[in-house]
């Protein structure tokens, strides 16, 4: 493998700091499941990795009626090992657990799922629908951006060289809220989506009309897509299959998947469907069943 | 050339100080530099899991933690599984039940399963192949391997019920 340096700094602005004076010749590695093989394969190649595993804002987990905050190199069993997180932030906690296997899920985290950007990434459409922004520390301090921009290609994203994703915010979840994340993958595990779809749903209190609804889909577009029709239609909509397909048709409307060994253009636009449909009629069943706590 | 770093870690209950480079990884200092050749390398990406050890307790790919990385961790390999005068019951149930041919993905399939195993006693078959998906086999076709670990699971709970009535 490529001869590089590392470091380990403990504070953000250490971090910062030199990944500011090496640039683009620099990378942060948190759980490296996705950056040391590309260091190996030399589709990245940096003269120093700055691992961030010792700063406490980005190990932080916060979670509370009162929302989220999720350190960027937080691993992804201890995201799915949270109670809160799986009980408000349920599509999250699905996607964490369906990232490889085990073994990945010990050291992978959503921050840098998210800074992978791949188009397949599967924590992304959770992050989606859930409304995640990303809170990003530069040389001239701090900015936020919404997570469904984050994203702006294959493998490319918004961080300029010298910046460093810190955490990700979530608001908290409204009464009778309910969120759900699946993929459609050929095996029952590892693989990598073929389609993915991320949905959160809230309803009113009497749980039988839809008061706000995000449907996010990923491994169809060149990023992870928020699909903002496929949510508004649903809106005021009384909970039933007129206002779930008519959810799905506008969420296939907007994919644009490719034809790759993984499945056909065709294929994927009719699983995107196939998907959204089962993904909010979960949404809404779990939405409903949270009045009962 | 970047300089080599010094690194201590506590290797199958022994401490170990060893100079690597930043770019080697765990699985590289473990057979490399440390001669625990019982690790793997199957693919070096993450997908098969033979090189499979525990790290703070935790089932990682060693191909993809850098040995730097693991300064202060506990880190546990398939040498330090069995017990000096014994095989660990997995290891027994794995021989007794043919649940290898060619052996190379063993080693880390047996990690897996003590990670398995050690956090729950007593886990379904569907939990058993949730936990080792991260492992393959080109040889077995994985069914005695499942149910190798539904043995030691067994076997286990029937020596504490032993135990317990002595």
């Amino acid at each position: 493998m490529r001869d590089f340096e590392y470091e380990a700094p403990r504070s953000v602005a250490d971090a910062v700091s030199l990944l500011s004076r090496s640039g683009a010749r620099a990378r942060p590695l948190a759980g490296g499941t996705d950056l040391i093989d590309h260091v190996r394969t030399g589709r990245l190649a940096p003269d120093l990795l700055v691992d961030v595993k010792k700063i406490d804002e980005l190990n932080r987990l916060e979670c509370s009626e009162a929302g989220l905050r999720l350190g960027a190199a937080v691993p992804c069993y201890r995201i799915y090992g949270d109670a809160q997180i799986a009980a408000r932030y349920a599509a999250l906690a699905e996607s964490c657990r369906i990232i490889g296997g085990i073994q990945i899920q010990n050291r992978a985290s959503v921050g840098g799922n998210l800074c992978n950007s791949g188009p397949a990434g599967d924590s992304i459409p959770s992050l989606i629908a859930l409304e995640a922004v990303c809170v990003i520390a530069g040389a001239h301090g701090t900015r936020e951006v919404p997570v469904h921009e984050f994203c702006i290609g294959p493998g490319k994203n918004v961080l300029e060289p010298g910046e460093l994703l810190v955490e990700l915010k979530f608001p908290a979840r409204r009464a009778r809220s309910g969120s759900h994340y699946r993929r459609f993958i050929p095996r029952n595990e590892m693989d990598i989506a073929v389609v993915g779809v991320a949905a959160s749903v809230t309803l009113d209190p009497k749980a039988d009309r839809i008061t706000a609804a995000r449907v996010a889909l990923g491994a169809v577009g060149p990023t992870p897509l928020l699909a903002t029709e496929a949510g508004r239609v649903l809106v005021g909509r009384p909970v039933d299959s007129i206002a779930i397909e008519e959810s799905a048709r506008a969420a296939r409307a907007i994919a644009q998947p490719i034809d790759d060994m993984r499945g056909t253009v065709e294929f994927r636009l009719h699983v995107t469907e196939v998907l959204v449909r089962r993904i909010l009629t979960e949404a809404i069943d779990r939405a409903r069943r949270t009045e009962r706590d | 050339m970047t300089r080599k770093r010094i690194v201590t870690a506590r290797i199958n209950g022994k401490e170990h100080e060893f100079l690597c480079a930043p770019r080697q990884t765990l699985l590289e200092v473990l057979r490399d530099v440390l001669g625990l050749t019982g690790t793997k390398e199957g693919c070096s990406n993450g997908n098969c899991g033979a090189c499979t050890v525990l790290l703070d307790g935790r089932a990682v790919d060693s191909c993809l933690v850098l040995a730097v990385e693991t300064e202060g961790c506990r880190v546990d390999t398939i040498e330090g599984l069995a017990a000096t005068d014994r095989l660990h019951p997995l290891q027994q149930a794995f021989l007794e039940g043919a649940a290898l041919q060619c052996g190379i993905c063993t080693p880390g399939f047996l990690m897996s399963a003590k990670a398995l195993l050690d956090r729950n006693d007593d886990p379904s078959e569907e939990e058993i192949r949730f936990a080792l998906a991260g492992n393959l086999c080109r040889c077995t076709g994985y069914d005695k391997i499942v149910r190798a670990v539904q043995a030691t699971v067994a076997t286990t709970a029937a020596g504490a019920s032993q135990g317990a009535c002595e």
